[in-house]
């Protein structure tokens, strides 16, 4: 055994990847039961609610359009605020693609397909220390979305019992859902001004000139103003020692 | 098929091109432009803060205290506790206001 092909234990690695599952999947699957209750009070069918589960499987993306659909929308806004919001991914395939010379094409797309954010904040770490195998990464990325499945399925089923969401503020659960999210990055490097420059361009927007602008308008202003002022080398999240720096379970 | 149908397609189709994109296109660069970098890391920030500060400001009292509640929580509790008490907040004081 030479020291550049470690053993690798097939059956190991998939054990390992499903241990790695259990707390993110203890930690999403409340969120996949308030998506699922959400999009059933924005008027989403049960089919619809777990369709979207299972071909976006991007839990704030899926709560971004789900919040969008209870006031009429042009497609587009809801479309690109989505596409907005998933962007960050590029930088996630960009940086694990390459940690992938063990997946054979069929496995990469799918792979890929399934990364999510606690998916490649694992999977780097993983990486630091050993090989990344399609074992682990399978038995990480299965009970995951399994689950976030089954909690919309479930939320969704509750979400039809209930019949007045206003007297439990449920109409207001994906505001709040969103502030708490929010707030998981104030870590991040430049976060604050970004929050109010993006808060109150959006809600200048939102007085002069309506919805649904205050999404674009106020988006526009954070990511410009991100831009403007840049970001110092060693924070680059392209760079090996950066990451770790992944977001919430959530998002 | 129903308009939500192809709607979630859209989005599906779109999520998955940034989850590959990144591999096919990104990593034929050695190094990111920093202010593109910093444009694209403050993105979910930027449009999350967007969508929610109308709806805290604008919406009512309740659910102004409420959105204020949660972010004073955040700072303590997980994500999950947080919106469990502010959520049941916004309930109680639509009822008492």
């Amino acid at each position: 055994m030479s020291v550049e092909t470690p053993l690798i234990n097939e059956r190991r690695e998939l054990k390992d990847g499903v241990k790695a599952s259990l707390p993110i999947v203890a930690a999403a699957s409340p969120f996949g039961a308030v998506y699922g209750a959400a999009a059933i009070a924005s008027d989403m069918s049960f089919f619809e609610t777990v369709f979207m589960s299972g071909t976006v499987f991007a839990g704030a993306s899926q709560m971004v359009a789900v919040d969008l659909l209870a006031t009429p929308l042009p497609f587009w806004t809801i479309v690109l605020s989505v596409f907005a919001v998933n962007f960050r991914h590029i930088l996630y395939s960009a940086s694990l693609g390459r940690k992938m010379h063990r997946f054979g094409p069929f496995q990469k797309a799918l792979a890929f397909m399934l990364l999510i954010d606690p998916q490649w904040a694992i999977c780097e770490k993983r990486t630091m220390s050993r090989p990344l195998t399609t074992g682990f990464y399978f038995g990480l990325a299965m009970p995951l979305w399994i689950v976030w499945l089954l909690s919309s399925a479930i939320g969704a089923a509750f979400g039809k019992l209930v019949t007045n969401p206003e007297a439990i503020a449920f109409d207001f659960i994906l505001p709040l859902y969103f502030i708490a999210l929010l707030m998981g990055f104030r870590e991040r490097y430049g976060w604050l001004p970004v929050v109010l420059v993006s808060g109150s361009a959006a809600l200048m927007a939102f007085w002069m000139i309506g919805p649904p602008w205050h999404v674009a308008c106020g988006a526009f202003a954070g990511i410009l103003y991100a831009a403007w002022r840049g970001k110092p080398k060693d924070l680059m999240a392209l760079s090996p020692n950066a990451n770790q720096s992944g977001e919430g379970a959530n998002v | 098929m129903s308009d939500m149908i192809w709607l979630i397609l859209t989005l599906a189709v779109l999520t998955y091109a940034t989850r590959f994109g990144g591999h096919v296109i990104l990593s034929r660069f050695k190094r990111i432009n920093p202010r593109l970098e910093a444009a694209l890391d403050a993105v979910p920030a930027a449009v999350i803060t967007a969508l929610v500060v109308p709806a805290a400001f604008t919406t009512g009292i309740p659910e102004f205290i409420g959105a204020a509640m949660a972010v004073a929580l955040s700072f303590r509790l997980s994500m999950l506790s947080v919106l469990v008490l502010s959520t049941a907040t916004v309930a109680a004081l639509r009822y008492l206001l």
